[in-house]
């Protein structure tokens, strides 16, 4: 990853652009492979496009044929194990999700990649009944994208708690947390009466609150452990050996140049 | 034989050692913390580490208790996440009184580097924390210098513990003061 320059300064957005960085490309080749061939052809026509990505086979197939494709990889093909299995949010731009699966043949050492695209607010059929890998990858998929998983077990949040609201791998997600998320703890344990004396979560690490004489030491106004000072409205007094005050007026305007 | 045998008979010869009721009980609290066992993350590496013989928190007096019921210390190693902070809180709430909480390693004072939707951003949004232990991990000896730094605090303290300063919950200093201890 490069890193990130914020290009809203019209001004200098031509030292942003940089004309001559290419995009860096996995390249696709086509499949030779004589194993990679006998798949392509034990799937005939469920397969949309397929291509070699660094030595792995990637298989693109409609979202509704997942099952009937890697029951086919796995019985006749050998791929016995799936060890990978999640989904890619590209609601932005397209309005669907990426899903993949990625098997492994042991005896070949081979692996393939299915992938397919799954349009927002549509299920997916679980393969849970092939790969029993699948159950846990699936309620991953279901707690952080919401995709709902059809015929599944027990199709429950993994990661996140039962009564958790939002899907954070989505890229809507804030990192930091919604409205929900920020105020979880407290409302969970305390309940919401809590929240104004409690107060919102410190994201600054660097914060110091002035009026809190129990956490932080005022230098050159120490005051008791647990003094309130909100009441009293006085200046800090600096210590003249520690601080400089450059409020002090100190210094001596000239009217006019000498 | 004993040169210096007291004379139980004679005068109001007991042996007598005058203290104060407050000092009594605190040696007593001070020299038995007992943590509970309850590791969040790495820091529970270091936890462990200084419970074991090379830094030996036993001479200290201080034993892990594998129950709430037992332990009068909670050493919050590590990162608490929102999901778990509700058992954190219900492990707090079986201590019995008088006791303590150590808030050990960057995480569990601010969230530390876990600036994220899924962590607690510092323990003591939800327990109040009398000690707080910088440092990621912290190292054994610095888990033992803070231990020594609650004993201090314990031995300053009153032995009735309602007429003691408790840390509240309260990040907003002014108006409003409630105690959730």
């Amino acid at each position: 990853m490069r890193k990130y320059v914020p290009k809203d300064n019209v001004q200098k957005k031509s030292y942003y652009t940089d004309r001559f960085h290419v995009v860096p490309r996995v390249p696709r080749e086509k499949v030779e492979d004589e194993h990679f061939v006998s798949v392509v052809e034990a799937l005939a026509g469920d397969v949309k496009e397929s291509y070699i990505e660094i030595g792995q086979l990637v298989l693109h197939i409609n979202p509704e044929d997942n099952f009937k494709v890697l029951k086919i990889l796995k019985e006749e093909c050998g791929y016995t194990q799936c060890s990978e299995q999640s989904a890619v949010d590209y609601l932005a731009k397209d309005n669907e999700f990426e899903l993949f699966w990625q098997l492994l043949n042991i005896t070949e050492a081979k692996r393939v990649r299915v992938v397919c695209r799954l349009a927002n607010a549509s299920a997916i059929e679980s393969v849970e009944p092939l790969f029993k890998s699948a159950n846990f990858a699936e309620r991953e998929i279901f707690d952080m994208f919401g995709i709902k998983v059809n015929n599944h077990p027990f199709l429950k949040r993994i990661l996140m708690p039962d009564d958790w609201e939002g899907n954070p791998l989505l890229k809507t997600y804030p990192l930091q947390g919604d409205e929900f998320a920020s105020w979880y703890e407290v409302d969970k344990i305390f309940g919401k009466e809590y929240r104004d004396i409690i107060g919102p979560e410190n994201r600054d690490p660097a914060k110091i609150d002035v009026e809190d004489t129990k956490r932080f030491s005022r230098v050159g106004y120490e005051v008791e452990f647990g003094a309130d000072y909100s009441t009293e409205e006085k200046d800090i007094e600096y210590s003249e050996t520690l601080l400089v005050n450059y409020n002090k007026k100190s210094s001596k305007q000239l009217d006019e140049r000498r | 034989m004993a040169q210096h045998q007291v004379n139980y008979a004679s005068t109001a010869g007991l042996p007598i050692a005058l203290t104060s009721v407050d000092k009594l009980v605190n040696w007593g609290r001070s020299n038995s913390l007992w943590p509970l066992t309850y590791g969040l993350a790495c820091c529970a590496i270091e936890m462990m580490a200084s419970g074991a013989s090379r830094y030996d928190f036993d001479r200290m007096g201080t034993i892990f208790r594998a129950s709430p019921r037992q332990a009068d210390v909670m050493i919050l190693a590590g990162t608490l996440s929102k999901k778990h902070s509700e058992f954190a809180r219900r492990l707090y709430d079986q201590m019995t009184e008088p006791k303590w909480v150590i808030s050990m390693g960057s995480c569990a004072n601010t969230g530390g580097m876990f600036n994220t939707y899924a962590t607690v951003q510092g323990v003591d949004r939800i327990i109040p924390v009398d000690i707080y232990l910088p440092g990621c991990a912290p190292r054994p000896e610095t888990l033992q210098y803070a231990l020594m730094m609650l004993q201090k605090k314990i031995r300053r303290e009153s032995a009735d513990m309602k007429k003691n300063t408790k840390q509240d919950l309260t990040t907003q200093t002014g108006k409003k003061r409630t105690r959730l201890i």
